[in-house]
């Protein structure tokens, strides 16, 4: 029964049963099992047939599972361990149980067989998630969520319209590869693209994700998206549409990352850049390509958890993870600034650190099919991964001027989450075979090869200079204790002006258009009130006379259209 | 599939019909006569149950796609009045039956705050009568006596309605026009069955639809079929007829308008669907222009219109009134369609939408017992203190919106699969654009129940009352899970009337 028990069930039977559970270490050491548990499962499973429900005429499978769905459940159960783990010290019901049914709802929608499965876990995750952003309890958090999940609730439903229009087309609703090319898939990538924060569909991500609780940002960064990721992948893989959009997803979000002081906010504009690696990866579509969007999920879900961890353990700490607020803090929270140091060292794919072995897949992906530009804009957006989440990051929380902030070192579960995660990136690094025997596809490829690291070493010695360059020539003016804000001043000063003009007149006319809209809406809204609303002409009560005369019209309406 | 008629070996099985429609009309007087209200309550509730067993008894015999007949009274057909089950009708005697005794149970603890003690007993004998007039409109195969049984449930209905009045006032004047409508569809029903006699000389569904197919072009049988149309409009409430509805609603006590809203309206659409298929020839051109120029409309409008003024409804069973005639207009809309697939859909979200909508107004009714009135700003916080009551309504929201995993979201799905089968795109995009209104209107509440702060603190109400309220949400889930119950015989219940 358990071995054949679809793998998102664990969790979802595990979160209900969570909640009777009394609140404190046993119900967080329980929420940490059952990912454990459900990996065991997917492990030693066997479900060849699949998971197959009759419902109505159609023919749903819940364990559709081959190597690509695998991995993607592997590292989803590990994600949801490792997050679990982190938020150990939680005292409350909300959190634990919505956690496990996201990380359900999430690994339910990878192992769907079809796409009314897909649909339904789709919305799960939307509707589960937004609860780890509303626990948060500010009036800020409740509106951000509420965006977060209009957004997310619009891409189900364009889902859901999609895929009625797939079945009344090909009478077939298997998630498979599909093209693009009739409005039904049209739908369905858009709203794969909704979840895959495609440029201008991205701002929620930005929005939400640093108003999520400590918690909950580490949670969501593991999920949703990459969902989008995998459902590109298994559904358009090879769209060349994808591959552009990858690019620019890769390079917008280095500016705005560079800009922000909220660390938490650069570190989901760096989410959304590596998301565009992977949506590279699938557009590109070969078996090398393929494995490089897989192995990179892997690995990207791992040190951005890492990084959300170090960063949340500081904001943990001391309240706040603004850039300009923090600094020096490495002298009392040394483990969690080596931690973060090698979260960053995997972002910016050094190597022997996991960045560093699935980028690489993904840009020899792009080479070998000629993409050279396509590759330019990918090795410009490394360097650019590497300033902002590399060395921005790490460098304004632990090192820089000194705060004079002294906060204690993160608590145990904090350490043991972040040190299992910085483990595993280690790992993963130095031996990457081990990643690769689990991919989609066959690799044949060697990660470290002469030149692979040569090149790799030089991008990032040189963006590490001009980062040095940079902070020593602005620094010169004064040596006070305002470089922080001298240092923020010139950084933003790094940004072309034009650039930011450019920014600010979009704004502006993004903000008339809005407000044109919003006073067009009300308008019309007005007007539906007046007619609809307790006055209107449409809701009057009635007397029996003109009850009647509406009866005496019918009649005759209907004598007319039988008779004549 | 070839339809047999099952002459019943077993005896118990030959008098099932009879005895699902007579069970709780011999006990309302019994009621009356004891006048005890406990004693009252426990017969009613016993009745009930016995009809919702005869029921399910009923479904499991017709469910292989036989039909069932009884003579009354041992009378032939043609002469005799004749009781007819087949998938079509069992579902609806199903659904009435088991309403029925989900609201009584309810009654027990919600009666007391609404009406006065001495009228229980009056109360509940005449809800067995509009039980029986409900069930025998269904069951019976003589238009005449579907007539006759109509009749028993309004003149029970109105008086039902009224007793709202102890409440509120306006519940009488709601029940007056609800009166003056309701009779002037039964005159028009009774006109129509008029003309239809005058054509054909007979009463029996069966024999009529010989008749009828001999006699040709009759423009008497049409002016028949036009008086009947409208009679049956106004019955189940089809838009610019709907006036009454509202007020009823919203008026009567919470177990009327549980169980009205559940299966009246459903009922007089049942009959208006048995007279297109069973009595009149669907294939007629004049049937067919009905359908596609004046249905088709009136039901796209009363999906649009009544869920835009649902949402600016600030008393909820207002809204939930308004919401209910846009659902009217689902069902409409997939019979409109004249297709099988678009019957089935109609027949299908007739026993979902009854489920969920009495799942929604008896959680309303539940809140009332606390709050007093169900307008939107005293839900303020409910969810909080009362979790278990806001829980189940949230279900029924689901379900009326129609999301994956609900009832509603089965109907919804075959009405668009029927819509789009016909070729009716713009249809399909209505149909979803009216759900995008109704998750509009079921926010609205969640919201109040969920993110605002109560001036008041509440306890939740007892298990008693909301025992009835879980099973229908659990109805809610189950029928979105198990579609064998609703699906497959609504499917078979298209195939015998289209045959």
């Amino acid at each position: 029964m358990l071995a054949t028990l679809p793998l998102p069930f664990y969790f979802l039977i595990g979160g209900l049963l969570s909640i009777f559970l009394p609140k404190g270490v046993i119900k967080s050491s329980f929420v940490c099992l059952v990912p454990v548990l459900a990996l065991i499962a997917l492990l030693n499973g066997t479900w060849d047939q699949g998971f197959k429900v009759q419902f109505l005429d159609l023919e749903l499978n819940f364990m559709r599972v081959d190597k690509l769905s695998t991995v993607f459940g592997i590292i989803f159960c590990i994600a949801a361990f490792l997050g679990n783990v982190f938020a150990f010290h939680l005292r409350e019901s909300t959190q634990p149980f919505v956690a496990l049914i996201y990380a359900g709802a999430a690994i339910g929608a990878v192992f769907a067989g079809d796409l009314i499965t897909l649909f339904v876990y789709w919305e799960l995750t939307a509707l589960s998630s937004v609860f780890l952003i509303w626990a948060r309890k500010t009036e800020g958090a409740y509106h951000s969520g509420m965006r977060y999940l209009i957004i997310q609730v619009l891409s189900g439903v364009i889902l859901l319209f999609g895929v009625a229009l797939f079945y009344f087309e090909t009478g077939s609703i298997s998630f498979v590869k599909m093209q693009l090319g009739s409005l039904a898939t049209v739908l369905i990538f858009i709203a794969f693209g909704i979840k895959c924060a495609f440029p201008f569909m991205h701002n929620w991500l930005q929005d939400s994700y640093p108003s999520a609780t400590i918690t909950g940002t580490v949670i969501l960064s593991a999920f949703t998206t990459k969902l989008a990721v995998y459902a590109l992948a298994r559904g358009f893989p090879g769209t060349e549409l994808l591959i552009y959009i990858g690019a620019a997803m890769t390079v917008f979000p280095i500016f705005f990352a560079e800009v922000e002081n909220d660390l938490r906010k650069v570190l989901a504009y760096s989410l959304n850049n590596q998301l565009g690696f992977m949506v590279v990866g699938v557009g590109v579509g070969t078996e090398l390509a393929l494995n490089g969007t897989t192995a990179h999920a892997f690995s990207h879900i791992l040190y951005k958890a890492l990084l959300f961890m170090s960063v949340g353990a500081v904001l943990f700490r001391t309240g706040t993870s603004r850039a300009s607020e923090l600094g020096g803090i490495y002298r009392t929270m040394p483990l969690t600034a080596i931690f973060c140091l090698i979260g960053a060292a995997s972002i910016s794919a050094f190597p022997l650190f996991s960045g560093f072995i699935s980028k690489s897949l993904i840009m020899s992906g792009a080479g070998k099919e000629h993409y050279q530009i396509i590759w330019l804009i990918l090795v410009f957006a490394s360097a650019g991964v590497l300033s902002h989440s590399g060395i921005k990051v790490p460098y304004f929380t632990f090192f820089h001027h000194d705060s004079g902030k002294r906060p204690s070192e993160a608590p145990a579960h904090m350490l043991l989450a972040m040190g299992l995660t910085a483990i595993l990136c280690i790992y993963i690094g130095i031996f990457p075979n081990n990643l690769y025997a689990l991919m989609p596809f066959q690799v044949k490829y060697e990660p470290y090869t002469f030149e692979h690291i040569l090149t790799q070493l030089q991008l990032l010695c040189f963006a590490i200079l001009a980062f040095y360059i940079l902070s020593k020539l602005k620094q010169l003016p004064s040596e006070t204790r305002s470089i922080n804000l001298d240092f923020d001043w010139t950084y933003r000063k790094l940004m072309p002006s034009v650039v930011g003009k450019l920014l600010l007149f979009l704004e502006l006319i993004e903000q008339r258009g809005l407000k044109g809209f919003n006073k067009f809406l009300s308008l019309f809204m007005d007007r539906i009130y007046q007619v609809s609303g307790p006055e209107g002409i449409l809701t009057r009560i009635l007397t029996s006379g003109t009850m009647v005369l509406f009866i005496a019209i019918v009649l005759l309406v209907v004598l007319g259209i039988i008779l004549f | 599939m070839a339809s047999e008629i099952k002459e019943g070996t077993l005896d118990l099985i030959n008098h099932l019909p009879i005895l699902q429609v007579i069970t709780p009309m011999l006990i309302a007087p019994i009621l009356v006569v004891l006048n005890n209200k406990t004693l009252s309550w426990l017969l009613s509730f016993l009745g009930a149950l016995a009809c919702l067993f005869i029921s399910v008894l009923l479904i499991q015999t017709v469910s292989d796609g036989s039909t069932l007949t009884y003579s009354l009274g041992g009378w032939a057909p043609p002469i005799g009045i004749e009781y007819r089950i087949d998938a079509a009708n069992s579902i609806l005697l199903f659904l009435i039956s088991i309403i029925s005794v989900i609201v009584l149970i309810f009654s027990y603890s919600s009666l007391h705050v609404e009406i006065p003690e001495e009228k229980h007993t009056l109360f509940y004998a005449c809800f067995l009568l509009c039980l029986t007039g409900l069930l025998g409109v269904v069951a019976t195969a003589d238009i005449f006596n579907v007539f006759v049984f109509l009749e028993i449930s309004s003149l029970s209905t109105y008086v039902l309605v009224a007793q709202g009045s102890y409440l509120d006032r306006r519940a009488l004047s709601a029940s007056f026009n609800y009166l003056i409508m309701g009779t002037i569809g039964a005159t028009f029903f009774v006109i129509g069955i008029g003309y239809i006699y005058m054509a054909t000389g007979s009463l029996n569904m069966m024999d009529i639809a010989e008749r009828v197919s001999e006699l040709g072009d009759s423009r008497t049988v049409q002016a028949g079929f036009a008086f009947i149309v409208v009679g049956m409009g106004l019955k189940l409430a089809m838009v610019p007829l709907h006036v009454w509805l509202p007020n009823a609603y919203t008026f009567a006590p919470t177990v009327v308008t549980c169980f009205l809203a559940a299966t009246a309206t459903k009922v007089a659409l049942y009959v208006l669907i048995r007279f297109v298929f069973s009595v009149f020839n669907y294939e007629d051109s004049f049937v067919n222009e009905l359908f596609f120029f004046l249905i088709m409309p009136l039901a796209i409008i009363a999906m649009i219109a009544a869920s835009v003024i649902a949402i600016f409804k600030q008393n909820l069973k207002k809204m939930f009134a308004y919401s209910s005639l846009a659902q009217i207009g689902y069902m409409l809309l997939g019979l409109s369609l004249v297709s099988e697939k678009g019957l089935a859909s109609s027949l299908v979200h007739m026993v979902n939408h009854g489920f969920t909508k009495a799942a929604l107004f008896m959680s309303l009714g539940a809140f009332m017992l606390n709050t007093k009135n169900v307008y939107i700003n005293s839900l303020q916080g409910l969810g909080r203190s009362m979790p278990f009551t806001s829980a189940a309504f949230v279900i029924g929201g689901l379900s009326l919106i129609g999301v994956p995993g609900t009832a509603g979201f089965i109907s919804k799905w075959l009405l668009l699969e029927a819509a789009l089968g016909s070729g009716y795109w713009l249809v399909a995009v209505l149909i979803i654009v009216s759900s995008l209104f109704a998750v509009i209107y079921i926010w609205k509440i969640i919201e109040v129940l969920y993110f605002s702060e109560s001036s008041e603190s509440y306890s939740e109400v007892n298990v008693l009352t909301l025992t009835p309220i879980w099973i229908l949400s659990f109805f809610c889930i189950f029928l979105g899970i198990n579609t064998s119950l609703t699906v497959e015989v609504a499917n078979m219940a298209a195939e015998i009337l289209f045959k």
